[in-house]
């Protein structure tokens, strides 16, 4: 490491520890809906928003009722989407005279902005109108990240309160997140992206003449607002197809910096947001830990790999395939551990052209869930499962009955956490069997040997963990794969988000019993540990026999100077 | 039915805050603050449109330097990578083709193409290679073309973030001004 490098993944570290308290305080107030330095400017959007839509914001809803209204809200959002891509043509804002988006794609990427995992089967500029990325896919980066929060925020009401019997109103937390949190942001990050290069205008494309006299069409659009949301809603989903290794979307290493932190600002303060919830602030860093730890294993892993020499393609340095001058290996490989590690998918390189154990780290981290600050929400509720596992086994080694926070933790909660945790595993890894016995689907791959059977396995992954980076040299836009992902979307998000409300209802109504000597604490070193160790072990057990067959097998390979 | 109602009318008030008013205003303040950036960065002589600065171009004449391999053949609409993995015999083949164009001292940045398929940028190992030929290409002396690279070289931004690198399109307007 050099002193360069040293300084960056310093400053991204720092910079994560002192906006994590002030940003968790500040959203515990907003959810709670005490006053707060916005609500003088904001608090009147706010009021005739629930006014406009006849909603009682201090209606408290039963986890039912919570869980109806963010789907319905969801599946709503979803056919409006679908609609404007299905007629864009005829809608404005569109200079290029796209036409409209094929059944197919559209659904797909309907499911896929809705469940905030913007996976892309097409480029931006050939294939979306301008109305389309604004009007459609943006505002899914918003309100499907407000939808991740508000069940987080839900999740935290649940295990807090005592002998409750709601966990909130969904429609006051949505709006709140989004008008409070999510818009100043993005507003914010706007302005810097725009100064350092990222477009944003509503022009359509000019065609110059480069210096030896060819034609060269610049795309243009309203990126920059778009690019904000993109990776501060840890979407993903790129304005132009080459994502933020596009210069229009990431110019500078300074848009480099500043979009890698904002994908982990919002998960890492939503940990501590809970602490403050939970009136103990160490219940919030044990699990704070427990992420960051993870993170950093994953980065000197894939930064080790990516440093390394490839023998199969004769290069005695690293490569560079796939990767942007301006990044270099440190940037690129910080950038593809984060965005996985959060469920962005945002890229700054091609992670197909990764090395096999670089590869494996973005593909690992999907498979864990995408518990390391995760995606917005989606982080803290994902790692909440894997803790209910952890005091419930805990609990078993020592034979008492398992608590969390003084709540008795029983068949049912645990039951519901390990229906969170397998759904995701059962669609990825079917869904890569089958495409691996289909012969059709595997004309779009475009890699042989082991590392076509990891472009299948990191699809369904990315799909299941809402990421939706890519190995993205599969060719997605079949029929097969448009259907196929749609579906492991759709489960990946809400067969988890359903669970993690039943659990917030039950944990609502116990009462909590003060802590005695035989308590096993949660807010400590040793918990810290074990819930590493849990995450590690479920994710192991699951994913290890394709992941040997993936990028292990091909690392050994590699190291032979084979290719295919 | 309640719950549906509710759902579409909070939708539709979102999409007109953060689909149509954000966009909009965003667009309107910097177009006001950065008009230069938001519009793309572009480069006019003589009013005629000839780039952008973060647009990489095709350069294949030995009188200018070259950027990195892009995949897509320099397209814009869309752009485009090789997504080749790291045992791809097809990679393989591309990189010995470009060692065996540039030489075999060629640094990896100009044997393997960008992610974006429009890097704007290579390294000053990359160029520095480069000036030789340039430099004959031109009737010009290695020391003339030398000091013009020297004065393209971008160090790392605030001094520690990023990789120093050479702008490729600005650089060869740079040589054609000489004259």
């Amino acid at each position: 490491m050099n002193a360069r490098d040293f300084g960056q993944l310093s400053l991204f570290i720092a910079g994560l520890l002192a906006v994590t308290p002030p940003l968790g305080r500040f959203m515990a107030r907003v959810f709670a809906g005490e006053r707060h330095f916005l609500s003088r400017i904001l608090g009147p959007i706010e009021r005739s928003i629930y006014k406009l839509s006849d909603v009682d914001p201090r209606h408290e809803m039963s986890w039912k009722a919570y869980a109806i209204a963010m789907l319905i809200f969801n599946i709503a959002g979803g056919a409006v989407l679908l609609a404007m891509e299905l007629t864009q043509q005829w809608l404005p804002f569109n200079p290029q005279h796209l036409p409209n988006v094929p059944f197919a794609l559209a659904f797909n990427t309907a499911i896929s902005f809705m469940t905030n995992t913007n996976w892309q089967a097409y480029s931006g500029e050939n294939t979306m109108s301008y109305f389309t990325q604004m009007a459609g896919l943006a505002v899914h980066n918003f309100v499907s990240a407000a939808t991740g929060m508000a069940v987080a925020v839900a999740l935290a009401r649940g295990l807090v309160r005592k002998q409750a019997s709601g966990i909130g109103n969904f429609w006051a937390d949505l709006t709140r997140c989004t008008l409070y949190v999510l818009l100043p942001l993005s507003i914010l990050i706007t302005v810097l992206l725009a100064q350092q290069g990222v477009v944003q205008t509503f022009d359509s494309y000019p065609t110059a003449t480069t210096l030896e006299g060819a034609s060269q069409q610049i795309p243009l659009g309203p990126v920059a607002s778009q690019i904000a949301i993109k990776q501060l809603g840890t979407n993903g989903g790129g304005f132009l197809g080459q994502n933020s290794a596009h210069p229009f979307e990431n110019p500078t290493p300074l848009t480099n910096f500043i979009e890698m932190f904002v994908i982990f600002s919002l998960g890492s303060a939503l940990v501590y947001m809970f602490g403050v919830m939970a009136r103990d602030r160490r219940q919030g860093w044990a699990i704070w830990v427990a992420m960051f730890v993870l993170f950093l294993a994953g980065f000197a892993t894939l930064w080790w790999a990516e440093l390394q020499p490839n023998p199969a393609l004769g290069l005695t340095t690293s490569s560079l395939e796939g990767k942007e001058v301006r990044f270099g290996q440190f940037n690129s490989a910080l950038f593809a551990t984060v965005t996985t590690d959060a469920s962005c998918g945002a890229v700054n390189m091609m992670h197909d052209s990764l090395s096999p154990l670089g590869g494996l780290i973005p593909l690992t981290n999907m498979k864990l869930g995408e518990v390391i600050f995760g995606g917005v929400g989606a982080g803290f509720y994902g790692m909440l499962m894997y803790v209910l596992l952890t005091v419930f086994i805990a609990g078993l080694m020592v034979g008492r009955t398992p608590e969390y926070l003084g709540k008795k933790i029983e068949a049912r909660e645990v039951t519901w956490a390990v229906i969170a945790v397998l759904a995701p595993a059962v669609v990825i890894l079917c869904g890569s069997a089958f495409t691996m016995m289909y012969p059709a689907a595997l004309k779009s791959l475009n890699n042989g040997g082991p590392h076509g059977l990891s472009e299948v396995v990191y699809a369904f992954a990315s799909a299941a963990a809402n990421n939706g980076s890519a190995f993205a040299g599969i060719n997605a836009n079949t029929d097969w794969y448009n259907y196929l992902l749609a579906i492991n979307m759709f489960v990946g998000r809400f067969a988890i988000i359903v669970p993690v409300l039943a659990i917030a209802g039950s944990l609502a109504q116990k009462k909590t019993s003060p802590p005695s000597s035989g308590t096993f604490p949660t807010n400590g070193p040793v918990f810290t540990v074990l819930l590493i160790s849990v995450v590690l072990i479920v994710g192991a057990l699951t994913f290890f026999p394709v992941l040997s067959l993936g990028p292990v097998v091909e690392h050994f390979l590699m190291q032979a100077g084979r290719t295919f | 039915m309640k719950t549906i109602l509710q759902s579409l009318r909070i939708y539709l008030i979102l999409t007109l805050l953060t689909g149509i008013l954000y966009p909009l205003a965003m667009t309107g303040v910097a177009q006001l603050l950065f008009p230069k950036q938001a519009n793309g960065s572009r480069i006019v002589e003589n009013g005629k449109l000839i780039g952008s600065d973060l647009l990489v171009q095709k350069f294949e004449s030995p009188r200018y330097f070259w950027p990195r391999p892009s995949s897509a053949d320099y397209a814009t609409v869309p752009s485009g990578a090789s997504n080749k993995g790291p045992t791809s015999a097809d990679l393989k083949k591309s990189i010995d083709e470009r060692r065996a164009k540039i030489g075999s001292a060629a640094p990896v940045d100009l044997l393997t193409a960008s992610g974006s398929g429009l890097d704007p940028h290579i390294s000053p190992e990359a160029t520095r290679l480069q000036i030789s030929r340039v430099a004959a290409a031109r009737n010009l002396s290695v020391q003339q073309i030398a000091k013009i690279v020297d004065q393209a070289i971008e160090a790392p931004q605030l001094g520690f973030l990023g990789e120093p690198r050479v702008n490729v399109l600005k650089l060869n307007l740079a040589l054609d001004q000489l004259r």
